[in-house]
């Protein structure tokens, strides 16, 4: 396992996938992100985490737009986030997401979940979107449960539906906002199965977790912030076995010391 | 003492379900009598239909359904049943159906509204039930401008003329788009369509049935009555008011602060405002805005109060459904790339909606029962025409057989719709949220 990690681990190039500068966000008079710089390569796996309220969440939602930031420039796969509409919708195809709460389509079958937006916005046919559909279904191991809607499964079978509604998109950047933390133990596990399998056929994917055993198998940076900055980074080996800043030695002594 | 440990050495078999068939005194039992308070309220809900069955019967039955006048009636049953016995007198209604159900159309093309309404089940049938084939759908689209024409008639050409408007406007759309872009496009699509409706469509009818004469009869707006009226208001009013309500509801939360206040002003200001004054307003005071001269139909005028009356309630119905939704569906809509009107239509909406019928339902079962109300403005609805016949020396003095006979209409009505919001919300169940 570790062998195979390591490998996959060199696989990142040297094309930039996202390119944050000098961004600063502010919700209403508080600010949530001070200063952020990061630069994400084609095929890197970044985990960030940090405690409760430190802004995780709002920064990887302002690299597909969901949320807007007001000072620093956000390139994402060589175009830059603005108030331009075309752009945001270019950039949103191009970047899946996955959310903590699955945020499935309960009125839609799982099957046509996954081809919603093949279909109507890359105006794949309906037939080879289904075909490309089942192709992920089977990919994140559930075919069988195409036919049926979101409320008929599992938490942790709706968060691999959600994973493959993603990938029906072919996008070249995953984000995932803490997408086990609404899970029972059991179903972390299939569903990190899951995302280790994309990490090792390198898609390019910025997590936001606490599973710290997923962060050190596929991750090629840890990212820790607190109070809406970057306190630190690095390669996992040398962030958890040798972190530098007292936060992160607070935070890594909580989050694995029990 | 027995062990706490247990190991299970064989795996039971599953069975089927006990068996809920309890027979009809079990069933009794459980749903009529399963505690004392259940028992006292079965015991007294059947005395009341009892009561109320013993009250009303006679009067039903013991009627009579061949005088020609009130008196005859009173006559006929004091004859049959016995001096001093009520007995209904179901004769007015044989009598004036007919003017029931058409008001004063002309009798020998009765056979319009009747094709029309059974044109109106045929084109509704593939909007409410989605097993059936979606061609007929095209049916359902060009209904609207055939029915009215079999009611109104006069020259087949005004429906080709309208109809080609859509054409225009659509190839003006399409020119516009590839030129200058989708915004150019509908804009100008739309403005080239309505240009097309005020200015050309009459004069296009003219010209095409000057060449080829082809039409019907006209029949003008005051012969117009009964049930037809109700249904011709209450049924355009419907179709109009769900698809504006829809746009007024997205328009309320939307994030254009001009689209906002006008469509928060708009619906607050009808919802403040009682439906009787906006008819009274259609009646009277439109005329003084006019142009002198124009001839701007009472029903079409009656038709537009309603359905903007109720296309405010629906907004508010419908946003509510909107409210209900978590924005987490927004927000995977989005991250999709799904654009604004997609994802309303394909995520949004279909949810909004389904948590939004039983509202919606009751709005349009409000608005067909308030399409009584155009009787105070002089339109010969059911009521207002039941007010006419009690004016008619030979009828002087009925009430209840009339009352009894139109609720009796509308409650068909409002039943069938009630019926089909609760069908409809079963259908639409899909797991447990
Ligand atoms: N829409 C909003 N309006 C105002 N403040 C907000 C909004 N969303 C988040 N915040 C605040 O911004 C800060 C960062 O929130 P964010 O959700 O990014 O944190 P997080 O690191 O993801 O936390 P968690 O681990 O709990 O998910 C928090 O203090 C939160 O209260
Ligand atoms: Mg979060």
């Amino acid at each position: 396992m570790e062998a195979e990690a390591v490998t996959s681990k060199e696989a990142s190039s040297d094309s930039i996938a996202v390119q944050i500068t000098g961004m600063n966000k502010w919700y209403g008079s508080f600010q949530v992100l001070i200063d952020i710089n990061l630069t994400v390569y084609e095929g890197e796996r970044i985990v960030i985490c940090g405690p409760s309220g430190s802004g995780k969440s709002t920064l990887i939602r302002c690299i597909n737009r969901l949320e807007e930031h007001q000072e620093g420039t956000i390139i994402v796969e060589g175009t830059e986030l603005s108030s331009d509409l075309k752009n945001i919708d270019l950039i949103r195809s191009e970047v899946g997401m996955c959310f903590q709460h699955f945020n499935l389509f309960p009125h839609l079958s799982i099957l046509d979940n996954c081809t919603l937006a093949p279909i109507w916005v890359r105006k794949t046919p309906r037939k080879e979107a289904e075909e490309t559909a089942m192709y992920f279904l089977e990919k994140v191991k559930i075919p069988e449960q195409a036919l049926k809607y979101p409320g008929q499964l599992s938490g942790g079978q709706q968060q691999r539906v959600a994973i493959a509604r993603s990938l029906c998109m072919k996008p070249r950047i995953m984000l995932f906002d803490e997408p086990t933390s609404a899970l029972d133990p059991e179903m972390i596990k299939e569903v990190l199965d899951t995302m280790i399998e994309l990490a090792e056929e390198g898609m390019t994917m910025l997590c936001v977790t606490h599973e710290m055993g997923f962060a050190r198998q596929v991750a090629n940076r840890v990212i820790f912030m607190d109070e809406g900055q970057i306190v630190e980074q690095n390669e996992p080996e040398p962030f958890f076995g040798n972190p530098q800043n007292d936060r992160t030695k607070l935070f890594l002594s909580q989050i694995l010391g029990h | 003492m027995e062990s706490a440990a247990f190991v299970r050495t064989e795996m039971a078999a599953a069975r089927p379900p006990p068996s809920m068939d309890m027979g009809p005194v079990g069933w009794m039992r459980q749903n009529l009598f399963s505690s004392w308070l259940n028992s006292i309220l079965t015991i007294l809900a059947l005395l009341g239909i009892f009561f109320a069955l013993v009250s009303a019967a006679p009067w039903l039955i013991q009627s009579s359904w061949t005088a020609t006048s009130l008196n005859g009636c009173r006559e006929a049953i004091a004859e049959a049943y016995g001096e001093g016995t009520h007995g209904a007198c179901w004769a007015v209604i044989r009598e004036r159906y007919l003017q029931m159900f058409y008001g004063f159309y002309p009798r020998d093309s009765y056979w319009r509204p009747n094709l029309a309404l059974v044109m109106l089940f045929v084109a509704l049938a593939p909007v409410l039930f989605t097993s059936l084939p979606r061609r007929m759908l095209w049916f359902s689209a060009v209904y609207p401008f055939l029915g009215l024409w079999l009611l109104w008639g006069g020259s087949f050409w005004i429906v080709i003329s309208i109809l080609f408007g859509f054409f225009v406007g659509y190839a003006v759309l399409t020119i516009l788009m590839r030129m200058f872009g989708q915004l150019a496009g509908v804009v100008g699509g739309a403005l080239a369509a309505v240009l097309y409706w005020v200015i050309l469509t009459g004069t296009v009818a003219d010209l095409l049935h000057a060449v080829i004469p082809l039409g019907i009869e006209p029949v003008e707006s005051a012969r117009f009555g009964g049930f037809m009226l109700s249904t011709t208001i209450g049924v355009t009013g419907i179709a109009c008011s769900l698809p504006i309500g829809i746009l007024l509801a997205l328009g309320r939360k939307s994030d254009l602060l001009i689209v906002k206040s006008i469509c928060v002003g708009f619906i607050e200001f009808v919802r403040g405002v009682p439906l009787i004054t906006l008819l009274f307003v259609a009646s009277t005071l439109l005329n003084i805005f006019m142009p002198p001269g124009t001839n701007f139909d009472l029903i079409l005028r009656v038709v537009i109060m309603v359905t903007l009356f109720s296309s405010a309630y629906i907004a508010e119905v419908v946003r509510g459904g909107l409210a209900s939704l978590p924005r987490g569906q927004y927000e995977a809509a989005d991250a999709l790339g799904l654009d604004y009107w997609k994802s309303m239509r394909l995520v949004v909406l279909p949810q909004a909606l389904k948590v939004s019928i039983p509202g919606i339902v009751s709005t349009f079962i409000g608005l067909f029962k308030d399409t009584t109300l155009v009787s105070i403005i002089g339109l010969l609805d059911p009521l207002g025409l039941a007010n006419a016949i009690r004016a008619d020396a030979n009828w002087n003095g009925i009430v209840w057989e009339l009352y009894v006979f139109i609720a009796a209409l509308f409650f068909v009505f409002c039943f069938a719709m009630s019926r089909y919001s609760m069908y409809l919300e079963r259908k639409l169940q899909t797991g447990h949220n």
